[in-house]
């Protein structure tokens, strides 16, 4: 027979104002199994928890309620006293009378009785619990970092640094991301390849950091702490450990004139190729796309018809035969850093996604990307820094600047601000005008969204210093006529139309996350938003998490993100790593789903339901040891206690411990049996 | 590498210091502006006017007479651009360039005004009311008030002229003005 103990909490005036709470108490006294009832100002005080624990002693109380707020405010705390009184802790829950009863009811009777209603129910569902024991899973002391951007160079830094070894993995070919195509970086105009590149190093050379470039994530099996994860090593053609970086290759290489995509198709690149000349690792990979050679063996020709680079390779790095290698890593965490690409703005788009046919892009050569603008003003470029347009190389006299090409704009399929734009076109226009004295820069906008640490103030000196004109509009139409490019806008201040004969027109296009994305979390069992950006955990208190224990995210997979705080989020996810690899064993609430072998048919429609992937198939061994039949088994640290999978058992055969249909069907007899 | 070229806003900064493009359109002069209901330009417009360099339409445009130089917009303005004084240095360019649209009894209360210094060095408001109603041809307006203002003091027929007149009348000489 069950010894309950009944405490009802006034929460000051919370609960006491519209719930009375001595009728409660007086209510549950004689409640079948309640053997001692109370009611207290602040049970969660010390004095109230103190009265708890001297019940539990003097009572031989089976099971604790507490009928006061919701259990995400003190179910631990109270959990935490029962365990220090001898009460097993899952023998305590809590009734939730505030949030679902004082809070949203004015009649003082009605609610006293739900109040009544609502503290039987738990009572009776204390009745059906069981002691439980908290789940310990170990933990493998090992990061996988996925994207070698500024964001996964900066999580891997700070997890190695805190003594515990880093997985890096990139899919090009050498790391650094976006940040090292960008000239300058706002609000301060650092060089961002200054900046950079010593980072890049230092993670290279970090002893606690093992790095595979040109490398990509193919299978993530397992859970928190104990991750299993298969990474493709995709064939770079060119032995790593052999190859000194010395260029050989890429000089002998015939095919020089494929476009380079680190230049933003600005530059040419040749088939064997590194990135750029900062790289790291400084080492080639061939292209086989556009290689001479594998052209060749494409058709079929019986002879290859090149072989430049092998020849002239003096440390014989260069294997034509290279494939596809696989290794596979033990981790204990994840940090998911892919960043961003930016929004395409011709007429080819993926799906759900429409272009701007109407701003040329494509068509007229003089109408450029952001992207393109940075390796046009970067002193690496392929300009080596001087404003000069694609068309015919001459320096642009008036330069267009139009924002929210993309973003904001939901009739082309993207409805959010991509946060940046307002920025480096602010820079963008700057970098110009220090650059072309007597050149004009428009910028037209819709609103300057520069929100950040010196940022407003940096967006003005574009404008009362560096003399950038500001047009409030959107731009309807860009086009050629003659050697001008025609730009077609709106003033809204001074309301009329605007025609501006531009040489060379910027669109700061939005942010997109990368191909590929949704393929990745679906690995990873991580949700993404409508764009394809990894959703986080909560949007305000648990920012880089996400809703799969020991995945992190950092950075521009998550949502448009500037430098500063895709850093700032790396950061974050390191600190969050550091601190689960911070013991070696990790404690679960016993809130998992288990499965009863003896009736379970094997259908494995929990399996396919399972949200976490925590669904496995196990063998069923006869004494001989011959397979007899298949059962689901359910693994306790994947497992996050949803109970979608008790919904759609057929056989009734898998239950949520704490909330088994024995415990919930009590409850709702609670409510349908005392009037 | 040529000098920027001149436009009504370096103008504006050479003739001020005030540099136009630090205005952000917020609209707050115009929101405070006693004028605005009268004015077709408010303090904002003209702000904009000139950061677009349309001299002409600026400095032929009459709303910039209106201004009672009242200076609540330079006081309120959050970006110290301080339109009173772009307000009234464009008004300075617009009689220079002859293309002013002063309405006629604003002109004849300007001219009032400064005929009052050329001739007693300091206002003499009997003398500019009687200056103002004979140029401006509204001889009959706000009479009414003259006895009150008589009898409290407010107006009086005795003007009272500085010590140094004529040197206030050579300096209008010398700047070639006749109010």
């Amino acid at each position: 027979m069950s010894r309950i103990g009944v405490f009802i909490c006034h929460c000051g005036e919370n609960i006491g104002r519209t719930v009375d709470c001595e009728a409660v108490t007086e209510a549950l006294k004689d409640h079948p199994g309640v053997a001692f009832t109370e009611d207290y100002k602040y049970m969660c005080s010390d004095p109230g928890q103190q009265l708890v624990k001297k019940a539990i002693e003097d009572n031989d109380l089976t099971g604790v309620v507490v009928a006061a707020c919701s259990p995400h405010m003190h179910e631990k705390t109270f959990r935490r006293a029962c365990d220090q009184a001898g009460l097993n802790k899952y023998m305590c829950e809590m009734a939730n009378i505030r949030e679902h009863c004082s809070w949203i009811h004015e009649d003082r009777g009605e609610a006293t009785e739900k109040a009544v209603d609502i503290t039987r129910t738990i009572v009776e569902k204390v009745k059906h619990n069981q002691p439980l024991e908290s789940i310990h899973i170990p933990v493998t002391k090992r990061a996988l970092v996925i994207g070698g951007g500024i964001a996964g160079i900066q999580a891997a830094l700070d997890i190695a640094d805190g003594g515990h070894e880093v997985v890096l993995v990139e899919k090009e070919a050498s790391i650094g991301g976006h940040m090292s195509q960008l000239s300058e970086t706002f609000p301060t105009l650092d060089c961002s390849q200054c900046i950079l590149t010593p980072r890049m190093v230092e993670a290279y050379q970090h002893p606690n950091i093992k790095l595979h470039t040109w490398s990509e994530v193919e299978k993530v099996d397992g859970y928190i702490g104990n991750f299993t994860v298969k990474i493709r090593k995709k064939a770079r053609s060119v032995n790593e450990d052999l190859c000194n970086g010395c260029g050989d290759c890429q000089e002998a290489c015939p095919a020089k004139r494929i476009p380079s995509e680190f230049e933003a198709g600005l530059g040419n690149r040749t088939a064997i190729y590194v990135p750029f000349p900062q790289a790291v690792p400084n080492i080639p990979v061939l292209d086989r796309q556009n290689c001479t050679l594998f052209k060749g063996r494409r058709k079929g020709l019986a002879k290859d018809a090149c072989g430049k680079c092998k020849e002239a390779c003096l440390k014989d790095a260069i294997d034509y035969d290279a494939e596809d290698t696989f290794i596979e890593e033990e981790i204990g965490a994840i940090v998911v850093a892919t960043g961003f690409q930016l929004y395409s703005i011709g007429r080819e788009q993926p799906e759900g996604l429409k272009g701007y046919g109407e701003y040329g892009y494509g068509e007229v050569p003089d109408v450029i990307d952001g992207l393109q603008f940075e390796r046009l003003a970067s002193a690496s470029g392929p300009t080596a820094g001087a404003i000069l347009r694609p068309s015919d190389g001459k320096e642009p006299k008036t330069v267009v600047f139009v924002h929210c090409v993309g973003s904001r704009d939901s009739e082309k399929g993207i409805s959010y601000c991509s946060k940046i734009c307002c920025m480096y076109n602010a820079k963008h226009a700057m970098l110009y005008k220090h650059k072309v004295h007597d050149g004009r820069a428009v910028a037209f906008y819709m609103d300057i969204r520069a929100a950040g640490k010196g940022y407003d103030e940096f967006s003005r000196r574009a404008i009362e210093e560096d003399g950038a004109e500001y047009i409030r509009g959107r731009v309807s139409r860009i086009f050629r006529d003659g050697d001008v490019v025609k730009v077609w806008g709106y003033d809204t201040l001074s309301q009329e139309q605007v025609v501006i004969d531009a040489d060379m027109v910027v669109l700061a296009t939005a942010m997109r996350p990368q191909d590929g994305v949704r393929e990745l979390a679906q690995k990873l069992s991580v949700s993404t938003d409508e764009h394809g950006f990894i959703n986080e955990a909560h949007p305000k208190l648990r920012p880089v998490e996400t809703n799969t224990a020991g995945v992190f995210v950092a950075g521009a997979c998550q949502a448009p993100r500037d430098i500063p705080d895709a850093v700032a989020m790396a950061s974050a996810t390191g600190a969050k790593v550091l601190s689960l690899f911070s013991a070696d064993e990790l404690e679960r609430e016993p809130a998992v789903a288990i499965v009863n072998e003896n009736t379970c048919i094997g259908c494995m429609n929990c399996a396919k339901v399972c949200a976490y992937g925590a669904i496995e198939q196990r063998e069923i061994c006869t004494v001989d040891g011959h397979v007899c039949g298949h059962v689901a088994y359910v693994n306790p640290g994947v497992c996050q206690g949803c109970g979608t999978c008790q919904a759609v058992c057929l056989s009734k055969s898998v239950e949520l411990q704490t909330f088994t249909d024995e415990q919930i069907f009590s409850e709702i007899n609670a409510l349908c049996y005392w009037e | 590498m040529s000098a920027p070229s001149r436009t009504l806003a370096t103008d504006i900064l050479e003739a001020t210091g005030i540099n136009p493009a630090t205005c952000y359109q917020c609209g707050k002069c115009s929101a405070g502006c006693p004028m605005a209901s009268e004015s077709d330009l408010r303090p904002h417009n003209v702000m904009r006017l000139v950061v677009q360099d349309r001299r002409e339409a600026a400095l032929s445009e009459q709303s910039i007479w209106l201004c009672l130089t009242c200076e609540t917009c330079s006081a309120r303005c959050p970006n110290a651009c301080d339109p009173a004084r772009v307000i009234d240095a464009v008004r300075e360019m617009s009689i220079e360039a002859e293309v002013a649209d002063m309405p006629r009894n604003v002109a004849a209360f300007h001219r009032a005004f400064l005929e009052q210094i050329r001739t007693n060095g300091r206002l003499h408001e009997m003398g500019m009311v009687m200056e103002y109603k004979l140029r401006s041809g509204d001889l009959m307006k706000d009479v009414i008030n003259a006895p009150g203002m008589l009898s409290r003091g407010k107006l009086s027929f005795r003007a009272e002229r500085i010590e140094g007149v004529a040197e206030i009348k050579r300096i209008f000489e010398k700047c070639g003005v006749t109010p």
